[in-house]
């Protein structure tokens, strides 16, 4: 016969602080074991959405991000020549070389930032179709002017439409802001290529080729001939969803695995807050279990009963815990990438692996907890615990 | 001197629970040393910093190079004692994860950085060859460089095929030197440059100057940036520590959730401490009843529950320092040593973590004391668990 649940239920009212205090223990922990899985999961997918599958990103093989990577002009135009990239119905190629450069720029307290400026070139809008302007206007091509990313312009009170930069001893004049929808070119300034290289002396030599394929399903050809040009050794293709997924990798794995050594340690002190609250519980009720157990309620359904005590207990403070990490999506942080080595700003996103996880580690918890305390209270001897207290 | 006796015995009525405490509280300080010895290996740059070493970049930022012929204009400054420059290297040793610090430095470097110690007879031989490089002690051990060992890298930066040849291994000075550098001739560099992209020849990524007296550390970086005003490359200087601390800006989110962690781990213990004291007190009201009945007064019962729980908090902190040491070694060997090059306790997180148990110990008995005192005597006999 089984204990009805309503006894569980009742003995939490019995010591309302002790259960308060273990949940709010519990909580404390999946939120924090949340809240790190969750940033890890938003640099993901921040950078994991800039990139488009459809587009192919070259950079130089030795490379760890695009500021590092160099593309001789000669190898642009060996570029050129594979087959199968994709055509405008006026026959320009769908190619852009792109330099990047990485500028400082005040956070208006005074601090430096590090902030990714992106030449592109007309295709390089028409490729990313992602990209919108929100306020403001396009930059022109052949002017020294910018558009600033959407979290930039939130951050930064030199990303602001009418705002000036300087860029290699000239100012540069802001003149618009984009969206692509929270990536990680929200986090960029762009300017005409030509413009850039210009004006930071690099010739014509740019940091990586973002191009789209006639059709990405048929890619042998390119690829056959991109990995036996002896010319391009040196150099690497990926899509770019790839490339955007690689470059956040280091920096989640980072988060990873520092948050979670960090909550494992934080659990084993919730865990012994479930252990010294459910061994107290079976102490205090000693008489109680006797009892029960001369009412004939089997040792079996006593231990299922203080297991499943424990276990309401942490599943409670597991769904506290989710809630409150879940209100840490209206926060968007930045912080450095270090494959970029400049800022990335993104917020914390909640998954449904992510709220699994998290309520199994919570209950993990309650077992560990609930366990030992509840097999002491189903050993009990029934005379002996009859006549405690 | 008889209530630390009833404190003692006090505790060790339930010792499963009592010991589960200890316990906890042990966890969270060497959870609490461990997080702020991150924080501590993070700062480490601005530690290691020194006082009367200043550095000068490209005022757009620190990517784009200075040319070579500032070097003689710099060292006209008056305050000025020594400068010396490098160049970041970048490239891959192998395979990408193989990360550590390559620069390309002017003969000079170590002269200024004496924290990188390398024995006479090696530098002498380092200075003789074109080709030959420094390593830190630390990726010494970790890749097996030995002297007289050819490293070969693929340029990312400075594309292509380097070679180098290891002549000296230095060995760090300090608790706060970074051991996993490797230095080579910026000359080596300039050639090859020369030779293949003239664009790029004689170019420099920063300078590093050093002053005759760190008093005039503001003066000085006036005047050179004086200098190169309106020039294509206008400089930016400022003081070794400042720079670092520049880089470490960035990362300030990471660093605060760090530590609001290590505030959360405080918390979460507090709990578990408080739920112990809570529950001891509840199952004795009774007998606080009766020290009341036999005339105990309630700085007496203060004495009782407070004694109670600084003693679990004392006896949990010391396990826990005496275990935060052996887990951040071996928390130091998980990590690879290029991410945190320098890695150690600072007496400042002991005390730290410390006083924080003691303070949980006292907050944890406020909650039970507070019972105690406002529970009536009657109330109490007729309490039942």
């Amino acid at each position: 016969m089984k204990i009805p649940l309503k006894y569980t239920f009742r003995s939490f009212k019995a010591k309302k602080l002790t259960t308060v205090i273990t949940i709010s223990g519990i909580s404390l922990v999946v939120f924090v074991f949340a809240a790190v899985l969750m940033m890890a999961h938003g640099v993901e997918k921040t950078l994991v959405a800039t990139g488009s599958p459809d587009n192919l990103k070259i950079t130089r093989k030795a490379a760890n991000g695009e500021i590092s990577s160099i593309i001789d002009p000669e190898t642009q135009n060996v570029i050129r020549t594979l087959p199968d990239i994709g055509k405008n119905p006026d026959g320009t190629q769908l190619i852009t070389n792109e330099p990047v450069v990485i500028i400082n720029i005040s956070k208006g307290s005074g601090e430096l930032s590090n902030v990714t400026v992106r030449g592109i070139g007309k295709v390089g809008m028409q490729i990313r179709p992602q990209v919108k302007i929100v306020e403001g206007r396009m930059f022109n091509f052949g002017l020294r002017e910018l558009i600033a990313g959407e979290s930039l312009h939130k951050r930064f009170p030199d990303a602001q439409v009418g705002s000036k930069v300087k860029l290699a001893g000239d100012y540069w004049s802001v003149v618009g802001v984009f969206t692509s929808n929270g990536s990680g070119f929200d986090s960029e300034l762009w300017g005409d290529a030509i413009q850039l290289l210009g004006a930071f002396n690099r010739g014509s030599t740019c940091s990586s080729i973002t191009l789209k394929l006639a059709d990405i399903n048929k890619s042998d050809d390119f690829k056959k001939a991109f990995d036996s040009d002896r010319r391009l050794q040196q150099f690497e293709y990926d899509t770019e969803t790839q490339y955007y997924e690689k470059q956040s990798a280091f920096l989640a794995t980072f988060i990873r695995i520092l948050g979670i050594f960090i909550t494992v340690i934080f659990s084993f002190g919730a865990t012994i807050g479930a252990m010294i609250t459910m061994y107290s519980a079976v102490a205090n009720r000693t008489v109680e279990i006797g009892t029960l157990r001369s009412l004939g309620f089997r040792r079996r359904s006593i231990l299922g009963s203080f297991l499943i005590e424990s276990l309401a207990i942490s599943l409670i403070g597991g769904a506290i815990g989710l809630a409150l990490a879940s209100f840490l999506q209206f926060f968007s942080i930045s912080t450095i990438n270090f494959s970029s080595f400049s800022e990335l700003a993104f917020s914390f996103a909640l998954s449904p692996s992510i709220i699994i996880n998290s309520l199994i580690f919570a209950l993990i918890m309650g077992i560990l907890g609930g366990f030992l305390p509840s097999e002491r209270a189903a050993r009990m001897n029934i005379v002996t615990a009859l006549r405690a207290g | 001197m008889r209530i630390l006796k009833l404190i003692y015995k006090n505790t060790l009525r339930h010792k499963l629970r009592s010991s589960l405490t200890i316990l906890g509280i042990a966890i969270a300080v060497i959870a609490f040393g461990l997080l702020r010895t991150v924080v501590t290996a993070w700062y480490v740059g601005v530690e290691a910093a020194a006082a009367d070493r200043m550095i000068t970049r490209h005022s757009v930022s620190f990517i784009f190079p200075l040319p070579y012929s500032y070097k003689q204009k710099i060292e006209g400054i008056s305050g000025v004692q020594e400068v010396s420059f490098a160049n970041w290297f970048g490239g891959t040793y192998k395979d990408k994860n193989n990360f550590f610090a390559r620069m390309a430095v002017g003969d000079n470097m170590l002269d200024v950085y004496p924290e990188y110690a390398v024995p006479k007879d090696q530098l002498d031989v380092y200075n003789k060859e074109r080709n030959s490089c420094v390593v830190g002690k630390d990726i010494a051990e970790k890749y097996n460089f030995k002297l007289g060992d050819i490293i070969t890298m693929d340029g990312d930066i400075y594309p292509g095929q380097w070679d180098f040849v290891v002549r000296g291994i230095y060995q760090p000075k300090y608790k706060t030197t970074d051991g996993t550098q490797m230095f080579f001739h910026w000359e080596y560099l300039n050639e090859r440059m020369t030779k293949e992209m003239p664009g790029r020849a004689n170019d420099v990524g920063w300078y590093i100057i050093k002053i005759k007296d760190q008093t005039q550390s503001a003066t000085i970086s006036e005047k050179v940036d004086a200098l190169f005003k309106n020039s294509p490359a206008e400089t930016k200087t400022e003081t070794e520590r400042a720079f670092n601390q520049g880089f470490l800006a960035s990362t300030s989110a990471i660093i605060t959730a760090m530590n609001v962690m290590s505030f959360m781990i405080i918390g979460i213990i507090m709990l578990v401490l408080g739920n112990t004291m809570i529950m001891a007190s509840r199952e004795r009201t009774r007998e606080y009843a009766v020290f009341k009945t036999l005339g105990f007064s309630g700085f007496h019962m203060i004495g009782l529950i407070l004694g109670e729980s600084m003693f679990i908090a004392c006896l949990g902190s010391f396990v826990g320092l005496a275990l935060v040491f052996p887990i951040v070694a071996s928390f130091e060997k998980f990590i690879p040593k290029t991410f945190f090059p320098v890695f150690y306790i600072e007496p400042i997180t002991l005390i730290l973590a410390v006083s924080a148990a003691l303070f949980i110990g006292i907050a944890a008995s406020i909650f039970p004391i507070q019972r105690v005192l406002n529970t009536k005597i009657v109330e109490g006999f007729r309490f039942v668990g």
